[in-house]
């Protein structure tokens, strides 16, 4: 059997990681980009014609290698020269997340290789998306990224983020520190979508701050193996009804290591959060947290972890609820089992082989209803489920 | 079309069925009574094929081709379909999707075969996901609609559906088994052909009330896992109403 604290997985040494990169140029036409470099990004949402996109942001390595807002209600760039055009964005950095927090919180402040910024501004309702995608091209490389997504008073937008390495990549570390505040009455569509290697590890580390009548929605899809993975952004509901609702959905190939949560504090009256998990093993590890804080009367939480153990593996289920005072109500379901026989004789019964029937039962299980998701996404879901099988088969 | 020689099964390690002998020719209705737990649900789960219900002993023949160990799948693209009872929820699986699936490479017209059932709103629900128990039963009879199997397995359609349903259900199991009595769209009255009846099927009920709803050719009574009675369903029906089951069966032997 295997363990769930798994040393090779966890352990991560930043000593074994370069933290310098050599400089890539900055390239003004996407489509000029090399397809093995775009082929990458697509597979996490990035359309590199740029249409229907309100902005996009490109790192690769170190370098900010693309940015530009299409629309004129948001603002797109690096977090070094929005830090330089906003003499205020110094005191949002680290306001909600220490840098203390631990070695990779750490690294991200003391060698930092940029990250974006993107703002939308106040009343601003974006009508398309604006995409990012981080990107580690070079082997051996600690990437460690800051960045900053404040969506102000009233606005609207939807940001569809990717990570990914280039496809020969052995060795590589990414480290993220994000910082998202949802100012009053605005709403965040929030969408990440990560298409790391095999041996890759990776260290988000997220603080979204909500403020009054506030809607966070974040999506969290990682379906590609990754050497190993560690997040578990927190979430303060900081405002009268200021609301979170956060979807995640996991695949664990042989190999791979997921320990991916989310912490809500719901600090105010009205205050509501929903955290949903989906996850398939196929050998991988995967634990799936969630953890949430009442701490007024009158708010409302419900958590959702549903595991499918398709091969073997190690699936664990954290839900966590804790009540401060009286008046608080949350509730939490989890279950963690392999797909249920009847329901693979049930579809065959109608005529779909056990292959056929098995994999309309696992993308239904995948579906979670996610608003706003880019449409080739859902072709990379079926994909995913289809290389999935294969390992299962 | 369907043929079942001296079949016995088992399920876990408990004898469940022993002795059966059937036939269901094409065009027949044939009406399976029983009272709780007499194996009715056992036998249908058998010609379909699923796990958990072991043959021991017999053979079962559909369309001329020995199906006792054929995989499920294969069983239904023969075109055996069935209706479940409690057929389990599969989440995240709209409804207008399975219809389809089950349609395969017919065409099929969902939402027209909704709107007989008067089920469209269910459409884009999940499979079975918190359905009553007549909505479950129209769920059913929808996919049996998109995937016109030739012989049909119906387990208790009456149960648990109100009457304004019953009489829906009734309707569309006629039409499904090529037993409808109103013409269809565009026939004037007195030109209407009558085709030779191919659909055949075999209804599982325990309380006969589905006769007031659909029309039957026999009907047969099973009893403790033998099959012990053959002859006019409606007859069969009065027995039981008139002396219960015990009585009904002494009566046979």
């Amino acid at each position: 059997m295997r363990h769930l604290n798994d040393k090779s997985k966890t352990d991560v040494e930043l000593d074994d990681y370069q933290s310098a990169a050599r400089p890539h140029d900055y390239v003004d036409d996407l489509t000029r980009i090399a397809p093995a470099d775009a082929g990458k990004w697509l597979n996490t949402g990035v359309d590199i014609a740029e249409k229907d996109r309100a902005g996009t942001f490109i790192q690769k390595d170190c370098s900010v290698i693309h940015s530009q807002a299409k629309d004129q209600g948001v603002e797109v760039m690096g977090i070094s020269a929005a830090l330089k055009k906003h003499d205020w964005l110094k005191d949002y950095l680290w306001k909600h997340i220490s840098p203390e927090k631990d070695k990779f919180t750490e690294a991200a402040h003391t060698r930092p290789h940029e990250g974006y910024f993107i703002r939308s501004l106040p009343g601003v309702k974006l009508a398309a998306p604006v995409q990012s995608c981080l990107y580690i091209a070079q082997e051996g490389l600690s990437q460690n990224v800051h960045n900053m997504v404040i969506a102000e008073e009233n606005s609207e937008m939807h940001i569809i983020t990717g990570c990914s390495t280039s496809p020969h990549l052995v060795k590589g570390l990414h480290v993220g520190v994000s910082e998202i505040f949802v100012k009053k009455g605005a709403v965040l569509h929030f969408t990440m979508i990560h298409d790391w290697g095999e041996s890759i590890n990776v260290r988000p580390r997220t603080a979204i701050h909500v403020e009054a009548g506030g809607v966070i929605v974040s999506n969290y899809i990682c379906l590609r193996p990754v050497g190993s993975l560690q997040m578990a952004p927190v979430t303060y509901l900081d405002g009268v009804g200021a609301v979170g609702r956060f979807n995640s959905i996991l695949v664990a190939a042989d190999g791979s290591y997921l320990d991916v949560g989310a912490t809500v504090h719901l600090n105010y009256p009205e205050t509501r959060a929903e955290i949903i998990s989906r996850a398939i093993t196929v050998g991988g590890t995967i634990i799936a947290r969630g953890e949430m804080m009442g701490k007024v009367a009158g708010c409302k939480g419900h958590l959702e972890c549903k595991g499918l153990l398709l091969k073997d593996g190690v699936m664990h289920a954290i839900p966590e609820l804790a009540g401060f005072v009286p008046g608080v109500e949350m509730s939490h379901e989890a279950a963690v089992g392999k797909i249920d026989q009847r329901e693979i004789e049930y579809l065959m019964a109608r005529g779909l082989d056990e292959e056929e029937a098995v994999s309309t039962i696992v993308r239904g299980f995948l579906s979670v209803d996610i608003e706003g998701l880019p449409p080739g996404l859902a072709k990379e879901i079926d994909k995913a489920v289809t290389e999935t099988q294969k390992d299962m088969m | 079309m369907l043929v079942i020689e001296d079949l016995a099964v088992e399920v876990g390690d408990k004898p469940i069925l022993a002795h059966i002998n059937m036939e269901i020719p094409e065009g027949e209705t044939h009406i399976l009574f029983g009272p709780n737990g007499s194996g009715k649900t056992s036998l249908m789960m058998t010609i379909v094929g699923f796990s958990g219900y072991r043959v021991t002993h017999g053979k079962i023949t559909f369309k001329g081709e020995d199906i006792t160990y054929m995989p499920i799948h294969e069983r239904a693209r023969l075109g055996i379909g069935v209706s479940f009872q409690r057929p389990p929820t599969i989440n995240g699986l709209r409804t207008r999707d399975l219809v389809a699936l089950c349609a395969r490479n017919q065409p099929a017209d969902i939402e027209a075969l909704a709107d007989l059932l008067n089920f469209r709103e269910f459409l884009e629900r999940d499979v079975n996901r918190n359905f009553s128990g007549g909505e479950i039963k129209r769920s059913e009879l929808l996919q049996l609609m998109a995937q016109q199997p030739d012989l049909v397995l119906l387990d208790e359609p009456e149960s648990g559906v109100d009457l304004e349903n019953i009489v829906l259900l009734g309707e569309v199991v006629n039409t499904l088994l090529e037993r409808g009595v109103k013409y269809p769209r565009g026939f004037e009255p007195g030109h209407i052909h009558l085709k030779k009846r191919t659909k055949s099927a075999l209804v599982i009920t325990h309380t006969g009330h589905i006769l007031d709803y659909i029309t039957a050719d026999r009907g047969q009574v099973l009893y403790n896992g033998h099959l012990c009675c053959s002859r006019n369903p409606r007859e069969i029906l009065k027995w039981i109403r008139e002396y219960g089951y015990e009585e009904c069966v002494r009566c046979a032997i």
